[in-house]
């Protein structure tokens, strides 16, 4: 178990002041200007050795994402903070806007710094009104130190920090959705290649991180790249925030090591599932876009990329949806569907049609109002949206049927004979909806 | 007006004839636009939006864009009206119509699901007598939208109402809510249950054996 001293978001729960003078004896802002004296390089090379993967969802090793940005540019060069959180399950970026919001701001100065930027944006969704605000004061104070701006912390660069809020379509937290949305269009995925790296922001080159992934940089080059990677497992390394919501006796967030045994994340910070571990049915384990996994694979089952992928599953945003034995498996994942319906942008046809039509089949498995050999064809579409979309919703949408179809078809096969034995329903025409 | 957003025939409201942003809407535009670089001001169009929802909060009691409104950030921004009309009617926190007072969003994806959004929902229409989603209740005071995950999945179910969360919540705390704000006034935004943060219930079981320097 991860100790208190190796915690890196020390204010997660807001119990101390978030801003300037409490983020400074917590030790956020510490010789900031002597880390940026290293130069790019080290510092890239730094987070490389880290062994740090992107929190967002990906899990892409970040050090090297820097890497990719133009070593000598004749544009300007940005940081885009991806602070959309939208992912059901997932809220830690949340608590790092309005607890721990220097963490963030010192980590765009030095990741701009690293990859030559002249700015960051972060865009945080519409509805972090409240966390907007308290990352705008903290930038503001940040502003007045001379910690940013020009000749940011006596440095000799100039970078400037901007909040820009974004006005709820989880979309925009897909890199290229975000920088259309950034440049005032509606949030729709771009085609790649070209990479952001190559043909961003403004057409300029530019990298998006995940709000975790840069708030942990400034402690990772302060500690060194030994300390993160002593901690988790190997490809797997670090301290991580893990939302754990759903049927357990006491929800919460809470910073462990990665490789966390599932169950002892539960147990031991979140009061356990309700009714006892026993009363586990299934667990999503990394925000709704991942395949569910059942009890037995929970039992032993531990949290980082490698384990979860290995059980054909993901660790994702590392948020935990508990779900124990009163619930109705087949709707929760329905709703999911519908989710993906609401948020798709629309623009490819396999995820425009798809997600609805997903969602529409889903609706009736959840009466049993179906077909058993429609559980084939339920398969057979979510097969052909996974892998045939510009961006990953698709996937996403996909997904969490496959995972339920793979562990629980007995259990939508009963509702659709208790269906059938309920009404007396003569067999219906097959995938009709 | 073809192809602008009212065209759909958005029955039992008036768009009204003329919106001009005003001082402080001139203002906070100006602030915004600043933060792009030059010729990029097409960057601050959601901001933009949010400024004249305000504005028409204001003056009206009811936060939403009409479109003389969008017309107004358009030539405000250089943009042509279509584009601002694609925005503000491709995402969701902007109101193509007017609103109640208060605005209830009910969050119902799973996680909220798990923990009980079917009882907000419930309690939300019974007190507000509201009996469909988008729907105003008949004194003006309350419009009930079902959002998706609002980010805070730890703290749920959770019913955002404008800009604030409230959280942990259930039928009680729906009531109690509600209340407060028919009297005008507003409950401490965050948990209802009196949690800290996104902290186990109870107390943290970790950042326990920490101390600071003292904030000197
Ligand atoms: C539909 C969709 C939604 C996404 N939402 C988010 C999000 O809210 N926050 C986030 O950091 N990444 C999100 N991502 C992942 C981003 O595209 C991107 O991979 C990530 O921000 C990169 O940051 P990282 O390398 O630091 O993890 C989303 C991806 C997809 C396909
Ligand atoms: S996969 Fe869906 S959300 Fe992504 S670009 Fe295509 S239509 Fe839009
Ligand atoms: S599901 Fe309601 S806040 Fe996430």
């Amino acid at each position: 178990m991860l100790q208190d001293q190796d915690r890196i978001f020390t204010n997660l729960y807001g119990l101390h002041d978030p801003f300037l003078k409490g983020a400074r004896a917590r030790g956020d802002w510490d010789g900031t200007k002597g880390l940026l004296e290293r130069g790019r390089d080290a510092i890239i090379d730094e987070m490389k050795k880290s062994g740090l993967r992107g929190r967002g969802g990906a899990g892409f090793p970040t050090g090297l994402k820097w890497s990719f940005m133009p070593k000598q540019a004749d544009r300007p060069c940005y940081l885009v903070v991806n602070a959309d959180e939208s992912e059901p399950g997932t809220c830690k970026d949340r608590d790092i806007l309005r607890h721990d919001p220097h963490k963030l701001v010192e980590g765009c100065l030095v990741a701009g710094f690293a990859m030559g930027a002249c700015a960051a944006y972060i865009y945080v969704r519409g509805e972090f009104y409240n966390e907007a605000m308290a990352l705008q004061h903290a930038i503001d104070e940040a502003y007045a130190a001379g910690l940013i701006g020009k000749n940011a912390c006596g440095s000799g660069y100039d970078y400037d920090v901007f909040v820009h809020r974004g006005a709820g379509a989880y979309i925009c937290g897909e890199e290229t959705a975000l920088i259309e949305s950034l440049e005032g269009k509606k949030g729709m995925p771009r085609m790649k290649p070209p990479f952001p790296a190559g043909v961003g922001l403004y057409g300029c080159p530019s990298t998006v991180n995940n709000v975790e992934s840069i708030a942990v940089a400034p402690t990772i080059l302060r500690r060194g790249a030994a300390w993160f990677s002593s901690i988790g497992r190997q490809n797997n390394t670090g301290p991580k925030v893990f939302c754990i919501s759903g049927h357990v006796n006491k929800p919460c967030n809470v910073e462990e090591e990665l490789g966390i045994p599932l169950k002892e994340l539960i147990e031991k910070h979140a009061g356990g599932v309700r009714g006892g571990w026993d009363n586990l049915l299934a667990v999503i384990p990394g925000g709704s876009s991942v395949p569910l996994i059942p009890k037995s694979i929970c039992d032993e089952v531990l949290m980082d990329f490698d384990s979860l992928r290995a059980v054909r599953s993901g660790l994702g945003t590392a948020a935990v949806i508990v779900m124990d034995k009163s619930t109705d498996l087949i709707k929760a994942i329905a709703r999911l569907s519908k989710f993906y319906m609401h948020e798709s942008c629309g623009q490819c046809t396999p995820c425009r049609e798809g997600t609805g039509w997903m969602w529409r089949v889903m609706t009736r498995m959840v009466e049993g109002r179906a077909e058993p050999a429609e559980i084939d064809t339920l398969e057979q579409v979510t097969r052909q949206v996974e892998g045939h979309t510009i961006c990953a919703l698709g996937d996403a949408a996909a997904w969490p049927i496959q995972g339920l179809i793979r562990h629980f078809r007995p259990m939508m096969e009963e509702r659709i004979a208790a269906y059938r034995g309920r009404t007396g329903t003569p067999p219906m025409p097959i995938a009709a909806e | 007006m073809a192809g602008s957003p009212d065209s759909h025939g958005n029955a039992g409201f008036e768009q009204p004839a003329s919106f001009v942003l005003d001082s402080e809407s001139e203002a906070e535009i100006a602030k915004l636009v600043a933060k792009y670089p030059p010729g990029r001001q097409a960057s601050a169009v959601i901001p933009s939006l949010y400024v004249v929802q305000r504005q028409m909060k204001r003056q009206t009691g009811s936060a939403w864009v009409p479109v003389k409104a969008m017309d107004a950030v358009a030539h405000r921004l250089g943009m042509a009206p279509i584009r601002v009309y694609e925005v503000a009617t491709f995402y969701f926190m902007f109101n193509t119509n007017p609103i109640g007072t208060y605005h209830l969003q009910v969050c119902t994806t799973t996680p909220c699901w798990l923990r009980g959004s079917d009882e907000v929902t419930k309690t939300c229409r019974e007190l507000t007598g509201i009996k469909g989603w988008g729907e105003t209740s008949e004194d003006g005071m309350f419009t009930m939208t079902e959002v998706e995950c609002l980010g805070a999945c730890v703290n749920a179910p959770i019913l955002q109402v404008d800009d604030d969360f409230f959280e942990d919540m259930d039928a009680a705390k729906v009531k109690t809510l509600i209340e407060a704000l028919r009297r005008g006034e507003r409950p401490k935004v965050g948990s209802m249950a009196g949690r800290q943060g996104s902290a186990p219930d109870g107390g943290p079981t970790t950042l326990t054996t920490l101390s600071f320097a003292p904030e000197a």
